[in-house]
């Protein structure tokens, strides 16, 4: 509890040297034995983390509302959010669990610099873990895909400039410099950080002030592990980046776009331009056959095996096959943007400001609110690095390390959720 | 919260300590262990992902994931080892979310139809469209 830390604040650089049960300085006054000031302080934290448990619970009854209502949207969706890195993040927090755990050890068996050590990685798995999150949310950002108030995400131009920005979405030329640009300011603040301990490092160094320039070192690590992570985000992105293949898959095995457009058809129909195509697959389904297909009498066949859920391959086969036959008979003017034939227009259904952004809107409050926690936990872990530095802990004393530990292990366990919630729905 | 409560679990601490000590540490056997059945089911989870379960699919993600946030809980958080009383506030919060969740839910399906049609139009892509 803070208390017990303010307490001991004066005195604790000679805290582990007094074995005895009298009054250590690490024992608040108020606590009879190490114990009970150590079981008083873990229910605290217990406490704390339910309330953090109803916290999250809102937003995830959010997200079961919306998922509920809107299945496909969040197939649609999900599609954008590259799950290598969603992978990489679930791997670097659960290493970081291991440090944390670890590191509750050596505070116990009083194992001084394995305990730095161990809170430095777990800092530095911090850091990594918000490095490729920024990765993430930058490259979304440009790409449009933000809640419904800003949403402006078009498949046939997924990357648009600052100009179009202000052209077309009506941003301010600010907002648009930022958006496209906005992993130099997720950067800024860490680089910012990264620089200021370098110089505290030197300074240190320079004036010979030992403890200082102890706790600097671990932490310019830590600051650096942020753009270790930019790094790592920047080469599984670019390497994980297939929107369009995933879109086929979804054209094919998601019966909700043609659904859609059978049912609005009249409506799409009237309207002309590049709506009035998703209509006419639709009415194409009934008359298959009439125009000779390249797949000749097999057709029937791959039809039948492609009516298999699992058969995707064969699904997108039949779906380009039907979307071939109504081009031949004439029935459809294709609109030049959509060419590429039901890989933008059947999934574009769910792609709007009011489905779409509204998946992103939970998104960014989840993993959003997620980050902050992590923010908090290197703030905590910070000061704990520098205590353990100092050499605060002991065998009797070791609470503090055990708290943040469980907070630490907390906002894990709530990523453990996330993850296949947010990136793993077919 | 009693002093007196450490006396009967004697079997965790590996150190040694002297009759005082309520440090449990946990063994570095079963620390990487579990971190190691973690990322086992996290190569578990991506895979199925691949998979076309269907309507089973939320139900055997989110089976996964409470294997892991158990074992975290479990071993990690020491709460295998730990006071009842930690368990069962932290589980408490559990049955309150439940409740929280299932209640809101039945109330938005059941009111969903009255809801406001959420279907619109992609933003444009170009000056010319």
């Amino acid at each position: 509890m803070a208390t017990i830390d303010s307490v001991s604040s004066e005195t604790d650089a000679h805290a582990h040297d007094s074995h005895g049960h009298d009054h250590p300085s690490w024992l608040a006054h108020h606590f009879d034995t190490p114990e009970q000031q150590f079981d008083s302080g873990k229910l605290g934290i217990w406490l704390f983390l339910v309330t953090e448990v109803l916290f999250f619970s809102g937003m995830f009854c959010a997200y079961a509302i919306f998922r509920m209502l809107r299945p496909e949207v969040f197939v649609g969706c999900s599609e954008f959010l590259n799950t290598k890195l969603g992978a990489i993040n679930t791997g670097v927090l659960l290493f970081s669990s291991l440090t944390m755990a670890w590191a509750v050890r050596c505070s116990q068996t009083e194992e001084h610099k394995k305990l730095v050590a161990l809170i430095a990685t777990t800092l530095s798995c911090a850091m990594v873990f918000l490095g490729v999150k920024s990765i993430e949310y930058s490259h979304k950002w440009g790409m449009g895909l933000l809640p419904p108030g800003s949403y402006f995400y078009n498949a046939a131009n997924e990357h648009p400039t600052q100009e179009q920005l202000v052209e077309l979405h009506g941003f301010s030329d600010s907002m648009a410099y930022f958006l496209t640009h906005s992993l130099y300011f997720l950067c800024a603040p860490f680089a910012l950080i990264a620089a200021g301990v370098l110089v505290w490092l030197i300074i240190a160094k320079v004036t010979g002030k030992d403890f200082q320039y102890a706790c600097a070192k671990p932490l310019l690590v830590v600051a650096l592990s942020f753009f270790g992570g930019v790094g790592l985000g920047t080469i599984l992105e670019s390497g994980g980046e297939h929107h369009g293949e995933g879109h086929v898959a979804m054209a094919g095995d998601h019966g909700h776009g043609e659904e859609h457009a059978e049912g609005d058809h009249d409506d799409h129909a009237h309207e002309g331009g590049d709506h009035s195509h998703e209509g006419e697959v639709a009415d194409a389904e009934g008359t298959v056959g009439v125009v000779e297909s390249p797949l000749g009498e097999d057709y029937a066949a791959v039809e039948l095996l492609a009516e298999n859920e699992t058969n995707t391959g064969l699904k997108d086969l039949v779906a380009a096959e039907k979307a071939q036959q109504s081009l031949a008979k004439g029935q459809v003017v294709a609109d030049p943007a959509a060419s590429d034939l039901g890989i933008s227009t059947l999934d574009g259904e769910v792609n709007t400001p009011k489905q779409a952004g509204v998946f992103f809107g939970i998104y960014y409050c989840m993993t959003g609110v997620h980050a902050i926690h992590i923010l908090a936990g290197i703030g905590v872990l910070v000061w704990l690095l520098i205590r353990a530095i100092r050499q605060d802990f002991n065998r009797q004393y070791f609470g503090p390390v055990d708290y943040v530990g469980l907070y630490w292990h907390l906002v894990d366990l709530i990523w453990i959720y996330l993850f296949p919630l947010l990136y793993l729905i077919r | 919260m009693s002093a007196h409560g450490h006396s009967t679990d004697d079997a965790h601490s590996h150190d040694g300590h002297a009759e005082g000590d309520f440090a449990h540490p946990m063994p570095m056997g079963m620390l990487f262990s579990v971190f190691f059945a973690l990322v086992f089911l996290t190569v578990v989870t991506v895979a199925q992902s691949n998979y076309n379960l269907g309507s089973f699919d939320i139900a055997v993600v989110m089976f996964i994931a409470t294997i892991k946030a158990l074992l975290v809980g479990l071993f990690f958080m020491h709460l295998a080892f730990d006071k009842p009383f930690n368990l069962i506030v932290f589980l408490s919060s559990f049955v309150f979310v439940g409740l929280f969740v299932v209640i809101t839910l039945s109330d938005a399906k059941m009111t969903a139809p009255s809801f406001e049609n959420i279907t619109d139009e992609p933003p444009v892509a170009s000056a010319e469209l």
